[in-house]
């Protein structure tokens, strides 16, 4: 009687919507961001960035395999043998890389051919394997599929920023509309406006070095309000 | 000749870390000092060169519809391909441990690290993606790994003397290694006006 007592104590509760499960969502929008903190799958961020279009589609797929992988390992977790752990998730990631890559080819071919080999890359994007090894690995489903979205989101809204400043300062677009340009089609037309007239477009924004210079300078203004993430060595 | 031109035109022109910015993972935490960036750009080049030339054979002889089975099975290709990555890599760190401890105590550490590099896998899709024959495999997985090799030890290199130097705190390690990065970036850029055949 006395065992299963203890037992009883030991299960803690574990609420569907908790303080705890808001922290695993909202904690990598910030202190732990995959990107600017943990340093994981800069890879794609920047490869895909020069359209806001195709950072969406890339965010999208990101969370909807960090969320899976994490489930799925999470739910395997108790059986997978130890030492070939590694190849079992990347078995998992692989199987929903394809289901995203095929669902995606499907829906919208010429974002597809755009995006490449980078959607394939998701399988080596080091965040989804970051997670399976720090979290799922010892946490309960529910929880680690949070904690997947949330770091999913926490990459998404990284990709979706530089993708702004991106196309914005390098095409003068946002998600192909017009804002500032030379053309009828842009709500700020240079050619006849009296005002901005001497704008142009930085042609460096749409090239990779510039998503470089964007994280560094998105690093530099978080740590500098976050100093706690300063680092010191 | 040709396949000299594509282990330049791999190494210089589309280097992979600096003209594609791939394996940045591994590039940014590996590279604070020269000693372990050189061992982890050798033991790139190591696996890149011989699971180009496996994944080149599974691709064509597996997946593609005149393989074996008949049938288009390239919708496989991710499974397959990072299966091949990453049992080569536990076999080659087992095969370095048995018959060369002294390059072990050197690569050991870094061999797993590398089948989550992106470079490994981003270097197998491009082959596949741009259809190169086998012997165009072979020259490209050299290329890439030596391209990512050279592009790490320069980071490492730089990275290295910026330690002295005062940084706002902000910028501090990270920051940096991305302004620099990207500075690089831009110097490979002008090697994109070469003509790989001129040579």
């Amino acid at each position: 009687m006395a065992e299963v007592a203890e037992k009883a104590v030991v299960e803690e509760k574990e609420p569907l919507f908790g303080s705890k499960e808001r922290k695993l969502l909202t904690d990598p929008l910030n202190d732990n961001n995959p990107i600017t903190v943990q340093v994981l799958g800069i890879c794609s961020a920047l490869a895909v960035t020069t359209l806001v279009s195709k950072a969406v589609v890339m965010s999208i797929a990101v969370v909807f395999v960090c969320a899976f992988a994490n489930l799925f390992t999470s739910l395997l977790r108790n059986r997978i043998p130890k030492q070939v752990r590694m190849i079992v998730q990347l078995v998992i990631i692989a199987t929903l890389v394809t289901v995203v890559e095929l669902t995606l080819k499907a829906i919208n071919y010429p974002i597809y051919k755009e995006l490449s080999v980078f959607i394939g890359l998701i399988i080596t994007n080091c965040i989804v394997m970051g997670r399976l090894e720090a979290f799922a690995m010892a946490n309960r489903p529910w929880r680690s599929f949070l904690d997947g979205v949330g770091n999913g989101l926490g990459y998404g809204a990284i990709l979706i920023i530089i993708a702004v400043i991106r196309e914005f300062f390098g095409k003068g677009t946002i998600m192909d509309f017009g804002i500032i340009g030379a053309g009828s089609k842009f709500l700020i037309n240079t050619e006849t406006s009296w005002l901005f007239g001497w704008y142009a477009p930085n042609n460096l924004m749409v090239l990779f070095p510039s998503a470089m210079f964007v994280i560094a300078v998105i690093i530099w203004i978080q740590r500098s309000w976050n100093t706690k993430l300063v680092d010191i060595s | 000749m040709e396949l000299l031109n594509l282990f330049i035109k791999s190494a210089f022109i589309e280097n992979m870390a600096l003209a594609y910015f791939l394996g940045m993972c591994s590039y940014l935490a590996v590279s604070k000092t020269v000693k372990t960036a050189f061992g982890l750009g050798l033991a790139v080049i190591f696996v890149l060169a011989i699971t180009m030339p496996i994944n080149w054979i599974i691709n064509e002889y597996l997946l593609s519809e005149n393989g074996v089975f008949g049938v288009d099975l390239t919708f496989l290709r991710f499974i397959l391909f990072i299966a091949v990555i990453a049992s080569m890599v536990q076999l080659v760190e087992m095969v370095v441990e048995k018959y060369s401890p002294a390059l072990y105590t050197s690569l050991g550490i870094f061999l797993p690290l590398i089948t989550v590099n992106c470079a490994i896998l981003g270097g197998s899709l491009f082959m596949a993606a741009r259809e190169y024959n086998f012997g165009e495999s072979v020259a490209y997985g050299l290329g890439a790994g030596f391209g990512w090799f050279l592009a790490i030890i320069a980071i490492a290199a730089i990275r290295e003397k910026i330690k002295y130097s005062n940084v706002p705190p902000g910028l501090r390690g990270l920051g940096m290694a991305f302004l620099l990065t990207g500075l690089m970036g831009m110097a490979f850029m002008s090697l994109m006006g070469i003509d790989p055949a001129a040579f």
